[in-house]
């Protein structure tokens, strides 16, 4: 039977089991691991991820201070050899796509919204999702567990190019390359599951009266997101599969010595990596969208514009993959279409971003801390997105190709995505989820010392990348043109500023637990949105309402003209 | 604009500046275009915050009249876009497509985790007993167009000149090849820009470009070496 987390860190009467520290709960299998309530398996997806991300922020942390400082010993790691740096980089990326961005983004978001904004009382396949979940968590166990073993966790970079990736004599991870691919694989299963669910909830368990295009643009985005992954993951997890064999058995798929071919794996590759930035942007983009219609109690300008662009986002992510390979050595002609592709990929993206901006105009706008999320995603994002171009053009990547350039730009799209718009749903979740209100003051100042300290990081690596500092580099001490100390006082700059972005984060788990407890009680519709989750009791039971509610509207209709109240639920008859 | 990225390294190659100028273009439009959003986006949260009294506009933008505040900068950037795909492609045909007929070639061989390059010698051809084979360091005589013949022992490198704007990944089983021309003496750096293994980041060299006279005196003082000409 499923419980509501929040009974569980509240006084509630769990007895000896109400505890914080649910990992060494004698009941935790039963309660935690076999739910089948939505709500619950979006937590465990919620906590794995976040707590996935402490990991990753770890490794970010080892690794820049031991670039501005080379041959320092980090505090909490000692020195770092470059297999060590090569695995950390490796495995910072992989966890911070698949184990943070993905399991909060999709998974979390996915199973707690949709049935409350759809107006169902859970997910039409319980089971599968609580399958889900199992698979994802086995997933994250095996990838930590690739730091264990001999040889050391894999090195080869998150793309896991062959042959590097196919050979233990070259990346001299016997165990830890495979162990790699085992966990990514059994990842994408996990997704697929989800993503059936989610696809299948959001068509088939509407609310009566909700038509499909009075569905909250969020619940759109996740249900397209999980459309591009499970169209996409396909020939990636063949891929994955060749892979293994080529390094367990030693065939030679990607073998040249063997009539393989290395290239096919980066178009398999990235045949799913690109439309896979995608499947989180989308639901990132659709966060937003609620939080900026709700606090600037406004309709959203052109709801049908925002998910026309979406699907033909979509649509267009899947013919630019190779863009992450002009100069691979693909045929230089194929370069000249993708090109083409990418920089149109621009105009829909471009186009979501004018129909946010357009949304502010003529609002009442009320910078909560979910608000401020929203906007700083709004901010980072146009940056991400217009250093993309440089990139897209095929003239210009020639130079930028693998530099700290490409590493900036792809983390001013991933930071807003899988940091900016998670807090911003956690915070504006929050009073729902957990029945309290996050502290206001504390939030903001966890806000500035995030945004403004991830900015101090990017920047000056934005910089570097313009003066040819390639990526995944060990040391920079045998590079002449890349040791020049005004280099350094950058390396320093961005690596200060990533410790000051990690330990604020402290301000937030902190506001998250006391919150819990010395929260102000939220009630239904603290924020005053007209979604249907703001109508279930907070947090909601288990069935999510005693008697499921009929949908009459929109989700955006704020300030209508003629009424009284600036808002407008989409459950009220009138 | 136009020297964005010589404030950063110099300009060695004939097709270094048409890369700059490149990226000079697409930085001069979403620069742009960027500004133009972020300052859009602030000033609007600045002019409509909460005012007591006052309610927010409905406003559906789904009518005609509302959509064209999307659909004008839309076209605009459709126009943008053109611009920068034209620029970027002609720029790539001259880099990676359209090479022109060599005065010399030269073998680069990656492996894990050394660059060694072949230089053809006094008598200017490859595969000859003069070949002079260097590990790390690539001898080059300035004004001269050169063909690159690059090759990968074992996992896939890349071929990297920052100064010449130059990348090319080394892939096994494969010679790819591709030129440029140095316009500048001088010595300066060759990265490996594609992850490499363990040593990926211990695998610096160095190109030296010199006069004519330079370089003929450098191709002089090697006797033909055939233990060094047989890594070929």
């Amino acid at each position: 039977m499923a419980t509501p987390i929040h009974e569980h860190h509240g006084e509630g009467d769990h007895g000896a089991h109400a505890h914080d520290d649910h990992h060494h709960d004698p009941g935790f299998v039963q309660k935690y691991l076999w739910s089948t309530d939505h709500k619950m398996i979006a937590m465990q997806y919620l906590f794995t991820g976040m707590f996935m991300a402490i990991i990753g922020g770890y490794m970010a942390y080892v690794f820049r201070v031991h670039l501005a400082y080379p041959g320092v010993h980090v505090p909490g790691f000692g020195q770092v050899n470059p297999a060590e740096y090569n695995s950390l980089v490796t495995n910072h990326g992989t966890i911070m796509i698949f184990w943070v961005a993905m399991p909060v983004l999709i998974a979390a978001l996915g199973n707690y919204l949709i049935p409350l904004m759809i107006g169902c009382d859970d997910m039409v396949f319980p089971r599968l999702n609580r399958l889900s979940y199992q698979i994802f968590l086995l997933s994250a166990i095996v990838l930590i567990a690739g730091f264990f073993v001999e040889g050391g966790a894999f090195g080869g970079a998150w793309t896991s190019y062959p042959p590097l990736s196919a050979k233990a004599q070259y990346n001299n991870t016997p165990l830890g390359a495979p162990i790699w691919l085992v966990a990514v694989a059994l990842e994408f299963i996990a997704f697929l599951l989800g993503g059936i669910n989610f696809v299948t909830t959001a068509m088939n368990s509407r609310a009566p009266g909700m038509k499909m295009f009075d569905m909250p643009i969020v619940i759109w985005m996740i249900v397209i997101a999980s459309i591009l992954f499970m169209a996409s993951v396909g020939p990636l997890f063949a891929g994955a599969i060749m892979l293994f064999f080529d390094q367990t058995v030693g065939t030679g798929f990607f073998d040249p010595n063997k009539g393989g071919d290395p290239i096919l794996w980066q178009h398999l590759f990235w045949f799913f990596g690109h439309p896979e930035v995608y499947v989180v942007l989308l639901p990132a983009l659709g966060v937003v969208a609620e939080v900026i219609t709700t606090f600037s109690r406004k309709k959203l300008f052109g709801y049908r514009t925002v998910l026309f662009t979406s699907f033909a986002t979509g649509l267009l992510s899947f013919f630019v993959w190779a863009h992450h390979q002009f100069i691979a050595g693909i045929d230089p002609r194929m370069a000249n279409v993708f090109t083409v592709t990418t920089v149109l990929i621009s105009v829909p993206i471009a186009e979501m971003m004018f129909v946010y901006i357009a949304t502010l105009y003529g609002g009442s706008i009320r910078l909560t801390t979910p608000m401020l999320w929203a906007l700083s995603f709004l901010v980072a994002f146009l940056i991400g997105g217009v250093t993309g171009i440089f990139l897209g053009a095929s003239g210009a990547d020639i130079y930028f190709h693998d530099t700290y350039f490409v590493l900036a730009h792809f983390h001013y799209t991933f930071v807003p995505i899988a940091i900016l718009a998670v807090f911003c749903a956690v915070t504006y979740w929050y009073p729902k989820m957990f029945g309290r209100m996050m502290n206001e003051t504390l939030g903001k100042i966890h806000f500035w010392l995030t945004f403004v300290p991830f900015n101090g990081i990017f920047i000056p690596l934005f910089i570097l990348g313009l003066g040819g500092q390639h990526r995944r580099i060990w040391s920079y001490e045998n590079f002449p043109e890349l040791s020049r100390p005004e280099y350094y006082s950058l390396r320093h700059f961005a690596s200060i500023s990533l410790i000051i972005m990690l330990v604020s984060q402290l301000i937030f788990i902190f506001n998250f637990f006391w919150s819990l407890k010395a929260g102000k009680v939220a009630g239904k519709n603290p924020w005053r949105a007209n979604t249907l989750e703001w109508t279930a009791d907070s947090p909601p039971p288990h069935g999510n309402w005693k008697e499921l509610p009929t949908c009459y509207r929109g989700p955006y209709e704020y300030s209508v003209p003629g009424r009284e109240s600036d808002y407008w639920p989409q459950d009220e008859k009138s | 604009m136009y020297t964005l990225i010589e404030r950063f390294l110099p300009a060695a190659s004939t097709y270094a500046h048409d890369i700059d100028g490149v990226i000079a273009l697409v930085a001069i439009i979403v620069g742009f275009w960027g500004v133009l959003a972020e300052v859009i986006l602030i000033g609007l949260v600045v002019a409509f915050r909460e005012k007591p009294g006052v309610k927010a506009q409905y406003i559906t933008g789904e009518q005609k009249s509302e959509m064209k505040w999307i659909a004008y900068p839309h076209h605009l950037v459709l126009l943008c876009d053109v611009l920068v795909i034209v620029a970027a492609v002609r720029v790539w045909y001259n880099v990676k497509q359209d090479l022109p007929p060599p005065d010399t070639t030269v073998r680069v061989i990656a492996q894990q985790w050394a660059w060694t390059f072949v230089h053809p010698g006094a008598d200017n051809k490859l595969d000859t007993a003069d070949d002079i084979a260097v590990n790390d360091e690539l001898r080059l005589e300035v004004n001269r167009t050169y063909h690159y013949k690059l090759e990968s022992r074992d996992v896939l490198h890349s071929f990297s000149i920052p100064v010449f704007r130059l990348k090319q990944d080394a892939i096994p089983g494969r010679v790819i090849t591709g030129w440029f021309e140095p316009t500048k003496t001088g010595t300066y750096d060759i990265q490996c820009t594609e992850m490499c293994g363990i040593g990926h980041g211990l695998m610096p060299a160095r190109v030296v470009i010199e006069s004519a006279d330079g370089h003929a005196a450098w191709i002089r003082s090697h006797r033909p070496d055939a233990s060094l000409a047989a890594v070929k």
